[in-house]
């Protein structure tokens, strides 16, 4: 069955409303969209026991719209668009990241706490070195990457800007999981699995011959 | 308290791999059964979320305190710690109590692996003076994993290797091709490292099922078995090698009690399931017959009595001793069954550890599907009995070496480690690394015997009790060198074979064996503490499962396990607990049950 006919089958059935946000800890939910796809009537939608056919995000998120934009140009610094893949913004990044920092659990407070304040610098830091009251949305790329490049190597960032790099490789990392979880970031990289298959067959010779096993 | 509407013949606490099992042997050979499941209805037919991407998940389907193997993990109300229903480690111990509150319990979860105990896992104590045998054989056992094999599907091979058995010709379902970087690791351990990489046994459906003729074979003369479990198995269909098993499968290719044991169970109309029923103790009557269980119905949290002439615990290994230990009554002050003074001990689980590499020689790898089985397709058995037999090593039992990697769908925290090998690279230059090093990571794993010992054992904590009324567990833990030692040899072993490769090892490598190991529970195999033995007062259980004290109170999960062999347990307690129905059985037809 693929997944589009699991969703028919599962739309099929009677749809109850999804309970979200009651856990401990979780913030208030926003009420579920009358248009969104029909969900599982089993699943009682706690953080336990969530609809993981419709999911939903219990959460808010909370940057500010000037925090996503500077990070929307932080991210497609991190990850261009090619002439293979968008860039990170594009498949909303940023938007991710918000919806990370916003999760309740303490490693992402944590992580907000160095995002918020990494942005901060960042606009900071471009303004002492590109210019009063200019932000790092406002730089050239190459003037982006005169910051970037003194920070994106914690091992090797100067003292005074440990903390600096501490905040380039999580949004690194974020920007990462965000790009390569998206069917266009999966095209990217060349995986080609999520699919049913007849029969399941031995490697293709290229692969073989590329490890020295042909 | 509400009274019990219904007599059963039959109670089953638990609809997992133990109760799954003993609810279908039991209901095609005519008992009445009653089976009790403290979770929530759950039909992976339709509540499984095949295919979606992790974009379409909370934080990329990542792990959280409420699902910590991640967002579409089949678990339900389960995990490390469940709400409402605590527990507690004494000083030093730091266990981890995993449970799964849902139809078919950590059947939907596990991971499959398939592994038959050798005749020495039987013998232990015989072996090396450590621990307890078995009061059973390996001879006993080897016709139940064949038809636990055949009844719920098993892909493997059989390679004659020492204590690692052969299944019987025809049982096993053919394995599936191994995929490129089981081929490089197949090719270095056994060339360079002498360990032998050889196909996995998993639960997954490598082909359909021979639905005409196994029931025949599986179930002679029984013509409601082989009807019910006829129809299950053609309702199966064969892996599609796509979407990982965890979520559990919509297409039944995968084993999962709800999909595999329980509708065969129903369809004999002789099975019926209660969801939703928190079992907090066994009741007894005057003889000291168990005759009953008390349990909590979750949704109006009352507490309901229903009889019945046998009681089955098979609620998992802490939980069914839990539930032993608050049974107190006249002739069992202590617990039910618990004249030795012996359940909750012995608590056991498996000594792992692991590393992770990365390998330039499968950098830039020509795309194409790795995703396979979605787990191991080979796997290492353990392979130094000679070397331990000499002396050379400093650590009793073995373990098995469960590795995987390669090309598989990018979750979170893709590329997370790419700084070191990268010099930091962002930019378009990150994207080039990116499509360099993806499906060039490696992960090892050990999977080791753990020794039972005296310090490991749960007990009733004074001051706990969980939002159900019921008296909650506090457990003690203590590993033994032989644990820490193995899980030492485990690390250091999985970097010689990274290295081997012309890999870096990309975690830390521990020379101290305690910084290697995974926490108590952390791997999910916990068995013992309520174990089987030839001698009632040393032992709470005789081999079938049966307690010494009270002959109509079995515990048939993994709690009679008196040793937790390097073989993943779950195929050996469905083994044990088929063994268990049949002689549960024979014994009603003798009215040894009045």
């Amino acid at each position: 069955m693929t997944r589009r006919s699991a969703l028919k089958v599962i739309a099929a059935a009677a749809a109850a409303p999804t309970v979200v946000g009651c856990e401990p800890g979780s913030q208030e939910a926003p009420p579920p969209d009358a248009t969104a796809q029909p969900g599982n009537p089993l699943a009682t939608g706690t953080a336990w026991d969530p609809d993981l056919v419709a999911p939903v995000v219990p959460w808010e998120r909370t940057l500010t719209d000037r925090e996503l934009a500077t990070l929307a140009v932080l991210c497609d610094v991190i990850i261009p668009a090619d002439d293979r893949s968008p860039a990170a913004s594009a498949v909303g990044a940023q938007d991710f990241i918000d919806e990370w920092v916003s999760a309740p659990y303490p490693g992402m407070r944590r992580d907000k706490v160095l995002i918020r304040g990494g942005l901060v610098w960042l606009d900071a830091e471009s303004s002492r070195r590109f210019g009063e009251g200019r932000a790092f949305g406002d730089l050239t790329d190459e003037e982006r990457r005169g910051i970037c490049d003194d920070i994106c190597y914690l091992p090797e960032a100067a003292e005074d800007r440990k903390t600096a790099a501490r905040f380039f490789a999580k949004v690194r990392d974020l920007t990462a999981t965000a790009f390569y979880t998206t069917r266009e970031g999966m095209d990217d990289l060349g995986y080609v699995g999520n699919s049913p298959l007849a029969r399941w067959d031995a490697p293709p010779p290229d692969a073989l011959r590329h490890v020295g096993l042909d | 308290m509400a009274r019990a509407q219904e007599a059963y013949d039959v109670i089953i606490v638990g609809s997992g791999a133990a109760g799954g099992m003993c609810a279908l042997i039991l209901a095609v050979n005519g008992a009445r059964v009653l089976l009790l499941e403290a979770g929530r209805h759950y039909d992976p037919v339709t509540e499984t979320p095949m295919f979606q991407l992790p974009d379409e998940a909370p934080l990329r389907g990542g792990g959280t305190p409420e699902k910590p193997f991640g967002f579409y993990d089949a678990t339900v109300d389960g995990g490390w710690s469940v709400p409402g229903e605590p527990y507690t480690s004494a000083e030093g111990a730091n266990f981890r109590w995993w449970r799964a509150r849902m139809l078919g319990g950590r059947t939907n979860h596990w991971g499959r692996i398939s592994l038959r105990m050798g005749p020495y896992d039987f013998t232990p104590r015989s072996r090396d003076g450590l621990g307890f045998d078995w009061p059973m054989t390996y001879e006993d056992l080897a016709p139940y994993y064949d038809r636990t094999e055949a009844l719920i599907g098993v892909y493997g091979s059989n390679e004659g290797l020492e204590n690692t058995p052969d299944s019987s010709p025809g049982v096993l379902l053919p394995p599936p091709a191994p995929r490129v970087h089981e081929l490089l690791t197949r090719k270095v351990c056994g060339e360079e490292l002498g360990i032998p990489v050889v196909p996995a046994h998993l639960a997954i459906l490598s082909e359909t099922q021979d639905h005409e003729g196994w029931p025949a074979r599986l179930f002679p003369n029984n013509p409601l078995a082989q009807r019910v479990v006829g129809e299950s198995m053609r309702s199966r269909a064969a892996c599609f090698w796509a979407t990982p098993c965890g979520r559990g499968c919509s297409i039944k290719a995968n084993f999962q009690s709800p999909t595999v044991l329980l509708p065969p169970a129903l369809a004999t109309g002789n099975l019926q399931v209660r969801t939703d029923a928190m079992v907090r103790e066994v009741t007894v009557d005057a003889r000291g017959r168990a005759n009953g269980v008390h349990f909590i119905d979750k949704r109006t949290r009352l507490d309901e009595h229903v009889g019945a002439r046998v009681v089955i615990l098979a609620a998992s290994a802490c939980e069914s001793a839990r539930i032993m230990l608050n049974s107190r009554s006249g002739p069992f002050p202590d617990g039910i069954g618990n004249g030795s003074g012996l359940v909750g001990k012995y608590l056991m689980d498996t000594v792992g550890a692991g590393v992770g590499g990365q390998l330039p020689a499968l950098e830039n790898m020509p795309p194409h599907n790795q995703d396979g089985a979605s787990a191991m397709h080979l796997y290492m058995p353990w392979w130094l009995y000679g070397e331990q037999a000499r002396g050379r090593l400093d650590f009793a039992r073995g373990y098995h070496i469960e590795f995987g990697g390669g090309r598989s769908m990018p979750g979170p925290g893709i590329f997370g480690g790419l700084e070191r090998f990268t010099h930091g690279a962002y930019g378009q230059r990150f994207k080039e690394e990116a499509r360099r090093y993806y499906g060039s990571f490696l992960w090892f794993d050990g999977r080791g015997e753990m020794i039972p010992n005296e310090d490991c054992y749960c007990e009733i904590d004074p001051d706990g009790v969980d939002q159900w009324g019921i008296p909650t567990l506090r457990f003690h833990w203590r590993w033994s060198s032989h644990e820490l030692n193995q899980a030492r040899h485990m690390q250091h072993t999985f970097r010689d074979i990274i290295e081997a490769m012309g890999g870096t090892v990309t975690s830390t490598v521990h020379d101290d064996g305690a910084r290697a190991i995974a926490a108590p529970g952390q791997i999910i195999h916990e068995v013992g503490g309520a174990i089987m033995g030839s001698d009632p007062s040393r032992s709470v259980l005789n081999q079938y499962c049966q307690s010494w004290e009270v002959p109509n109170l079995f515990v048939a999960d993994g709690a009679g396990f008196v040793s937790n062999a390097d073989k993943n347990p779950t195929l050996s307690i469905m083994a044990v607990a088929w063994r268990a129905s049949d002689y549960i059985v024979d014994e009603m037809r003798k009215g040894t049950f009045p």
